[in-house]
């Protein structure tokens, strides 16, 4: 028992992160029906920026907010006047082949410019054990599931709660009907690019200790937080913290109860069966589309 | 035409005339740059320092080592290449490469000359082919296990032994050799725990070991992995000894796993921090010519100089062939050889024994606990 609970408040941890990286791609499919491949790569290259600003000197919380800052930028505003407004006048499939080709060249710009090992990375809570009942519960585990929960929910707080956020939805869900409204869509779209880039920044800040930061460490991230959108529901900003913790706690149970090898396939398992089963994921809703 | 022929007999005459001077040469086939580069250059620099040395006391037999080095690029192409080019120069012996799979391909070629071929590579399949002309300069994984295998049942006192390793061709080996050295320490093996290559989330492979209620968990990974794992060990509060094989506690695991890895055990074949006097002073040697430590390789490359000096001079003369049979199955003490810094013993195969080290990790420094004796007796 004692193992099952230690088991589940990992695979918590692991999974929050999943869902952080997932919220992002439910983000910008339904704001600008944009699918990120390179998502997992947005995770990585926040994490050697904020070890760029640590190798100056700059203490850890302080290059986060430099980090994001330069995120939102980059891969906010750079991503989407470079990639996604040009490309997505020509359909989806070019955005989908242009982010992958991103995530390859992300990868290895990475490698050939900075270092193919893997570098540590400072955690932002402590080594702190705590004990009960047999189970050993670790300050990062815990700080690391809090601050994921706390971002999904202050997220989506935004989007419900607040006339930017209401007008962000109101594009996502009609940009035609939000152009007649009034609503400046562009910016909203914008923003969306812009939270998507701070999200992942967050990931690599609560990841990083634990992946070691490496040119290859958002490779395996991508495709988790991708099943945990799908999974979740692509057009429900909440299913991807559904989709998340779901692949993070069954691929722990299924390392240890059945057995390493299977660690992956469970993910993809899962995937499978409600893509065939429930094709909107387990909280999104069908959407209608004209051809 | 006809007033290039004189000149071309002198310079035959000045060429006969420094063969006839003889040095011994030797060809160094090093990972210079590429992945391998700290391995290599550390070889490279050791060997250098040993050559300098036997030459300045007169060389070997009277005649003096003269090294043409040359970069592998960390490439078994370019490292098989440069092995056949060694041999057409007329290479004595030949140093490296250390990568196993550089290696794997290049000793046909020395092999096939019948050049003695000295090598840091510790593959275990490496000295299994009944090559005569390869030597290692380290221990492997078949002589290394069992001296962990002890150390855990009677040093640790020990009855049960969980093992994480990771599911490669490194791993599998060091597994299935560390497994049969346990049966025969008396060790239990409690958990037998398999782990992928770039493995991340260590959570489940510590949750068995843990179930296991072991009295030691063995960690056999590559160096990420085993800072995860360390990691890993430590968020779980796992208070049991964690023991490794080098690669546990080398620098590198150190700075990635941070204060997860103080404490941590590992077995080491050879270490610059030995308490051997004369392994600080090739230390400091070192230090003073280079400006760095030595790693292991560096101790490799410098020892593996006078392992053919040993060589040459149990034989008696420059002949290849009785230079390899020379040292097969020598014993060499330190007392009477101090370049091999340490009593060693070569087998048929080219293999090594001797003493190696207990090291644990304490404030993010390796430091050595114990000398571990060879297997063999001198």
């Amino acid at each position: 028992m004692a193992d099952l609970l230690q088991l589940l408040v990992s695979g918590l941890a692991t999974g929050s992160i999943y869902a952080l990286a997932g919220l992002g791609f439910t983000l910008l499919w339904q704001a600008s029906g944009t699918i990120n491949f390179a998502q997992g790569e947005f995770v990585m290259l926040p994490a050697f920026a904020i070890l760029a600003f640590s190798a100056i000197g700059v203490p850890l919380l302080v290059a986060f907010v430099l980090t994001c800052i330069l995120a939102v930028v980059v891969l906010g505003w750079g991503f989407k006047r470079g990639i996604a407004d040009p490309l997505l006048k020509s359909g989806l499939m070019p955005v989908v082949v242009a982010t992958l080709g991103l995530s390859i060249a992300l990868r290895n710009g990475v490698r050939a410019g900075y270092s193919a090992e893997a570098q540590p990375f400072p955690s932002l809570f402590g080594d702190a054990l705590f004990h009960a009942g047999g189970v050993t519960v670790s300050l990062v585990d815990l700080g690391t599931l809090a601050a994921a929960l706390a971002l999904v929910v202050a997220t989506q707080a935004f989007l419900t709660r607040t006339v930017t956020g209401r007008a962000m939805q109101a594009v996502a869900q009609n940009p035609t009907s939000a152009t007649v409204l009034g609503i400046d869509v562009p910016r909203m779209i914008f923003y969306t690019f812009a939270i998507n880039a701070v999200l992942a920044c967050a990931a690599a800040l609560l990841v990083t200790p634990t992946y070691l930061a490496k040119f290859d460490m958002g490779e395996s991230l991508g495709t988790k937080a991708f099943f945990a959108a799908v999974i979740g529901g692509f057009n429900n900003s909440r299913g991807a913290l559904l989709g998340g913790v779901i692949v993070g706690v069954c691929e722990n149970l299924a390392a240890a109860y059945i057995s390493a090898a299977y660690k992956d396939a469970v993910a993809l398992a899962i995937f499978l069966l409600v893509i065939l089963l429930k094709p909107q994921g387990l909280l999104g809703k069908p959407v209608e589309r004209k051809v | 035409m006809t007033s290039k022929v004189p000149a071309a007999m002198a310079l035959a005459c000045l060429l006969a005339g420094s063969t006839a001077h003889a040095q011994i040469k030797i060809a160094v086939i090093q990972e210079l740059s590429g992945t391998g580069a700290t391995a290599g250059t550390n070889f490279k620099n050791g060997l250098e320092l040993a050559v300098k040395e036997i030459n300045a006391a007169g060389g070997i037999l009277g005649q003096k080592l003269e090294a043409a080095i040359d970069d592998t690029q960390s490439n078994p192409g370019v490292a098989k290449a440069l092995a056949l080019k060694a041999v057409d120069d007329g290479a004595f012996a030949v140093f490296g490469p250390t990568f196993s799979g550089s290696m794997t391909v290049s000793m046909a070629q020395t092999r096939n000359a019948k050049v003695p071929n000295f090598t840091g590579a510790e593959a275990a399949a490496l000295t299994q082919q009944g090559n005569p002309y390869i030597f290692r300069t380290s221990l492997t994984q078949m002589t290394s296990m069992p001296k962990v295998a002890r150390y855990i049942a009677t040093g640790l006192k020990a009855k049960t032994v969980a093992v994480i390793f990771v599911n490669n061709d490194f791993g599998k080996g060091g597994r299935d050799a560390f497994v049969k050295a346990a049966a025969g320490a008396g060790l239990t093996v409690a958990a037998d725990i398999s782990t992928d290559a770039g493995l991340v989330d260590f959570s489940a492979p510590v949750v068995k070991a843990k179930r296991s209620n072991a009295d030691a968990v063995f960690v056999y990974t590559n160096e990420e992995e085993s800072a995860r794992c360390l990691r890993e060990l430590r968020k779980q509060g796992v208070t049991v000894p964690i023991i490794g094989e080098t690669t546990l506690t080398g620098q590198r695991v150190i700075e990635l796993a941070g204060a997860a890895a103080d404490g941590a055990i590992a077995h080491v074949g050879l270490t610059a921090e030995a308490p051997i006097p004369a392994v600080r002073e090739f230390r400091a040697r070192f230090e003073k010519a280079y400006g760095a430590v030595p790693d292991h390789n560096g101790i490799k490359g410098y020892t593996s100089v006078y392992l053919l000096k040993v060589g040459i001079e149990t034989a008696g003369k420059l002949d290849r062939v009785a230079v390899a049979r020379a040292l097969h199955g020598l014993k060499i003490r330190a007392a009477k050889q101090p370049g091999v810094l340490m009593d060693v013993a070569i087998d048929d195969n080219g293999d090594l024994d001797r003493a190696s080290f207990i090291v644990q990790v304490k404030h993010g420094v390796q430091e050595v606990v114990e000398v571990l004796p060879p297997l063999a007796k001198f």
